[in-house]
């Protein structure tokens, strides 16, 4: 565990993986250090922004250094599915670069059980990643400029969707009709840091819901 | 009790102290971007820190009142504004911002707070994410709170005028200060950057002699807060404000102190900006 500065108000933890990062996520958002006001995880790193009137970056780094990482807590995030029509721009493309078939890539993707290992890029853009690992999926060498809402993809060893119409990088496989980030629910996000997430294939002669 | 807006300026929206807390989500703090002077403007009319204001960009602002008002201005100071000074602003009287003479952003607070619906626990429009109110546009009716404390007895609350030539703030060396060495350091900290036209709420884009990396190679995206000097490939910091993304790939060189990112967020195009090494306060 290295910690890094960040200004004034903010300390970066940096770790050696992503196992690492959601162990300590877990513990750190749990039970936030007095004065943490957000806990922020991501690849190889876990980001406390602190209320400067409250504490000091002492003090939180104190905190941060008697924290035991929890590796058993993150297995308790909500389970969901994710129906998805794979019939992505980028099936074949990215089914080539992993050296499979699409459909042997959709029953690889549909296969495993993903979970949320962070968020960022847009509200309720969640990172998610699977054990099995096997996934190593370059970014589309151009960026599209407009990836439509749904999307699901995959880029590095992440798979995501796409919570709204936004330019974009990554491999699209398909698409799911649920609305990942929806305001008018409780909670908006539906894919948080260690939810776990099953994709589902919908048949081609299925009717979208 | 509400106002009318007649008039926006370049750009002005509903403000207040943000979404803390949801970062791990996805979803920014955002709020206001000089965060001294708006809590100073809803300090004079009896409002609590969190009451939402208007966040002006550059005067153009005129809204009409449709009841009788305690209205105050504060950041940069707008011709026709009651400036640091809360005025009661009659039924039917309008107000009209000018164009600052210095700064960039002026805070409208109105006694009661302005009261659209919040979204995720907060008023603040987010332009990089798309939450919150919408941009306010000509035509708008906006409602007005009811007052929850009482009002102070102040006229007037002398404050400094924002800087009109070079700004100088305290920077922090950030967590991957190392990928420009010494050498990077000493560049960053000893020119005057210019504040480029594609500033916004999301940061301010910095022009200059460009700082070299001493490493290739991506970085795996982090967390960061207002305030980092993220360096992207073409040399040219980023000055992270309010809207900033909640993590980035880019390697953050250095971080302008907490209080000073105020004083930057009121720096307007063409500005000198120089970064002084600090020391944590």
């Amino acid at each position: 565990m290295r910690l890094l500065p960040s200004g004034s108000a903010a300390l970066l933890v940096e770790l050696d993986g992503l196992d690492d990062v959601l162990a300590l996520y877990a513990a750190l958002s749990a039970h936030p250090p007095h004065g943490v006001v957000d806990v922020v995880p991501a690849a190889r790193t876990v980001l406390l922004m602190t209320d400067p009137a409250v504490t000091t970056l002492a003090a939180v780094a104190d905190a941060v250094r008697a924290t035991t990482p929890r590796p058993d807590v993150q297995a308790l995030g909500d389970r969901i599915e994710l129906p998805v029509h794979y019939d992505g721009a980028d099936l074949s493309d990215a089914a080539e670069l992993l050296g499979l078939t699409p459909a042997g890539l959709v029953e690889r993707h549909t296969g495993a059980e993903w979970t949320v290992a962070f968020c960022g890029f847009a509200p309720g853009f969640g990172y998610l990643t699977e054990p099995g690992g096997q996934w190593d999926v370059p970014r589309r060498a151009t960026p599209r400029t407009k990836v439509p809402p749904g999307s699901v993809a995959l880029a590095g060893e992440f798979s995501g969707v796409y919570p709204r119409e936004s330019p974009g990088g990554w491999q699209l496989i398909g698409r799911t009709d649920v609305a990942v980030f929806d305001l008018g629910r409780e909670p908006a996000a539906l894919l948080r840091p260690g939810t776990r997430v099953r994709f589902v294939a919908v048949s081609q002669g299925e009717v979208s819901r | 009790m509400s106002l009318t807006v007649l008039a926006t300026g370049p750009l002005t929206t509903v403000q207040d102290l943000g979404r803390p807390g949801q970062a791990a989500l996805g979803i920014g703090r955002s709020g206001v971007c000089d965060r001294a002077s708006a809590a100073l403007a809803n300090r004079l009319v009896g409002n609590r820190a969190d009451a939402a204001v208007l966040e002006v960009t550059f005067g153009g602002l005129a809204v009409r009142a449709e009841a009788d008002l305690l209205v105050v201005t504060a950041g940069a100071r707008c011709p026709g504004a009651p400036h640091a000074a809360p005025t009661v602003l009659r039924r039917g009287q309008e107000l009209r911002l000018g164009p600052p003479a210095s700064g960039l952003r002026t805070y409208l607070a109105v006694r009661g707070g302005i009261a659209v619906p919040p979204v995720l626990g907060s008023r603040a429009t987010d332009v990089l994410a798309g939450l919150g109110p919408a941009v306010v546009a000509a035509g708008d009716g906006l409602p007005v709170g009811e007052p929850v404390d009482p009002a102070p007895g102040v006229d007037l609350a002398p404050v400094p005028e924002p800087v009109a030539g070079e700004l100088t703030v305290g920077v922090l060396p950030g967590p991957r200060a190392d990928w420009f060495g010494d050498a990077g350091w000493a560049a960053l900290t000893g020119q005057a950057w210019a504040v480029t036209s594609e500033s916004n709420r999301v940061g301010l884009r910095l022009d200059g002699t460009p700082l070299d990396r001493l490493r290739a190679g991506e970085l795996p995206s982090e967390g960061m807060v207002r305030g980092a000097l993220q360096v992207p490939p073409s040399g040219l910091p980023v000055l992270f404000l309010a809207d900033h993304p909640v993590t980035g790939g880019y390697p953050v060189i250095g971080y302008v102190t907490d209080a000073d990112v105020d004083r930057c967020a009121q720096l307007r195009p063409g500005q000198a900006l120089r970064l002084r090494p600090g020391s944590l306060p």
